[in-house]
């Protein structure tokens, strides 16, 4: 047996680690939250100095030269992300209902492996498989090439979201759509999709801002290109590889302007994830 | 789903066919995407087949990687992507902890919403961005203020020696850790919150403080899925590429101090792919891709085989 005094300072060290572990985790918890806002800071501070009419509307300046724009970079991104959402959505959707609908089998094992897998595939392998069998077939970088790097980026995405969305929904709506005599496909096209077209729209618009701010699939697929590119078949700019080829080049001109094509990205993807959120909410409140 | 869908209560043959149609088209999609994956390896190994023709199995002994003498050498990035994404998990794995226990086991209920979207938005920002962050403000700090004082409490250690350039292994290793803070707490979140709440109970009836509750009944019986969470988050970091381009300085060295610039096989790719000159060259830097690709499979493999073989309580 202890001496109760030996007790006694034993819970008093008990307590004092006690209270320094939770000051720890609350330390650590702050810690994370730091970075976010520093970066926030610094590009709102120096991206919006660099951002004017022009900067939205001109072509970029030669280089070392003040002035020009970033308007090519910007239609050149949402072409992409466009072109990637229209390949990648409804696969996506539908991959995700063969998850959600048909499991059990093998095939669907299978695909649900590989679905996986391709979410850690690195985003430059990407662009490297695009290009020895896009590119290097077409003999060009094309924005066609740069939107399909983004679509299989995007693919795995919605699949995930599409199939966890559809999960949730009780099994007795499928019951009562089959009792109906309502043949399967229409069950899960009329009644099971149709009623998730929030939730699915909350995954897409997820997608759709993770894709937005990738670079490296578009460095050798899209490429870049300083003026406007006249058809998708021609190297094509884009946001991301704008602020990329910037931030890396010896000008001040440009520097700046990296900041502010990096201030607008972060602009557009924090509104997609607001947007994403607001839907998820207010879905939440109408059904549950 | 249970029996009920697969029973087929019509015998109507019009919508047995219209359901097989339907049915079989998304197998014929999922084929696809499967096939599409598969390609990937083929035609990646088929891109690089040049170099393993041409120098066979020493790219993976070589240390050298030299274009213009068309010697290549995969173990320099190797080195870089390992010791990166190293450092990344030194810094990240206790802030994520500490915040996901932190979010599940003590904070206000109020705060804990906010604060997890806020982390989350962290996972938000294009890695593009992080480079430039990286370049224009932590590189010069890291140059001014970090290194320096590093250097000069380890007078004898090679590690922190060197001119400092700001861009280098360490630089690196911090932007990423910033980058996989929300991977790993918002996983390691998800698996504190799957832990029983009577455990946590019991041991606070038994007179344990709430560190010790914490430590005996949340983080031990978490532990397998907090490691997957890891590995998951290190798979992350080894296939980051433009933040890791931008701010290691792109040189394929084996350099003992933290703070020389290196390359990861990521960011080799990014910086030589679209000038590679020779045949060769660009052979080569696929055959990176491809170990890449590998390694990253090896890790997403290593995490799930933890959470299977460990699943324990939970």
């Amino acid at each position: 047996m202890k001496s109760p005094y030996n007790l006694t300072e034993q819970s008093f060290n008990r307590k004092l680690k006690n209270k320094f572990m939770k000051f720890i985790f609350a330390f650590l918890t702050v810690l994370a939250l730091i970075p976010l806002f520093i970066i926030f800071l610094h590009v709102i501070k120096s991206g919006i100095n660099a951002i004017n009419y022009d900067f939205i509307t001109q072509l970029p300046a030669p280089a070392g030269q003040p002035g020009g724009g970033i308007a090519n970079a910007i239609l050149g991104s949402i072409t992409m992300v466009a072109l990637a959402a229209i390949i990648a959505v409804p696969l996506g959707v539908l991959g995700g209902t063969y998850l959600s609908e048909y499991k059990g089998g093998k095939l669907s094992s299978v695909f649900r492996f590989v679905v996986d897998l391709m979410t850690s595939i690195p985003s430059i392998i990407v662009g490297l498989y695009i290009y020895s069998v896009i590119v290097l077939p077409m003999k060009g970088f094309s924005a066609y090439a740069g939107a399909l790097a983004l679509a299989l980026l995007m693919f795995p995405i919605v699949v995930k979201s599409t199939e966890e969305i559809l999960k949730l929904l009780p099994t007795n709506i499928r019951e009562a759509g089959l009792a109906l005599g309502i043949p399967r496909w229409r069950v899960i096209v009329s009644i099971i999709l149709r009623g998730s077209v929030p939730g699915i729209t909350t995954g897409v618009l997820l997608a759709i801002a993770r894709v937005s701010g990738e670079t490296a699939p578009l460095l050798f697929t899209a490429f870049g290109n300083q003026f406007w590119a006249n058809s998708l078949n021609q190297p094509t700019s884009s946001l991301t590889v704008q602020i990329y080829t910037y931030a890396i080049s010896p000008f001040q001109e440009w520097h700046e302007q990296a900041w502010g094509a990096a201030f607008i990205l972060l602009l557009t993807i924090f509104i997609f994830n607001l947007v994403a959120r607001w839907l998820l909410l207010r879905n939440k409140n109408e059904y549950m | 789903m249970s029996e009920f869908i697969h029973a087929k209560s019509i015998k109507n043959n019009e919508v047995r066919f219209s359901d097989a149609l339907f049915y079989n088209f998304l197998r014929l999609i999922t084929v696809l995407i499967i096939i599409l994956f598969a390609s990937v390896f083929v035609f990646l190994y088929r891109s690089s087949e040049p170099l393993f023709l041409e120098q066979g199995w020493s790219f993976f002994k070589e240390t050298t990687w030299s274009p213009t003498t068309d010697t290549y050498g995969v173990l320099a990035f190797v080195y870089g992507t390992l010791v990166s994404s190293f450092i990344a998990l030194l810094f990240a794995v206790p802030v994520s902890m500490g915040s996901a226990l932190f979010l599940t086991q003590l904070c206000p209920r109020f705060l804990v919403s906010p604060i997890r979207s806020i982390i989350e938005l962290l996972a938000a920002i294009p890695s593009v961005v992080y480079g430039l962050w990286g370049i224009f403000v932590l590189a010069p700090f890291i140059k001014n203020y970090v290194q320096p004082v590093l250097s000069g409490l380890t007078p004898g250690l090679p590690f922190f020696q060197g001119p400092p350039f700001g861009l280098g292994l360490f630089t690196a290793g911090l932007i990423l850790a910033i980058m996989i803070i929300p991977t790993i707490t918002t996983i390691s979140i998800e698996i504190f919150q799957a832990v029983p709440k009577l455990y946590k109970e019991g041991a606070k009836a038994l007179g344990a403080t709430d560190w010790e509750a914490i430590k005996i009944a949340v983080i031990k019986p978490g532990m397998a899925g907090v490691l997957a969470a890891i590995t998951l988050g290190l798979g992350r970091a080894m296939g980051e590429t433009m933040a890791v381009t931008m701010v290691i300085g792109n040189r394929a060295d084996i350099s003992s101090s933290l703070f020389s610039p290196a390359a990861t096989m990521a960011s080799v790719i990014a910086n030589e792919y679209a000038e590679a000159g020779s045949n060769l060259h660009s052979a080569s830097l696929t055959a990176v891709g491809f170990t890449l690709l590998l390694i990253s499979m090896l890790v997403n493999f290593g995490a799930r085989y933890i959470i299977k073989k460990f699943r324990g309580p939970i």
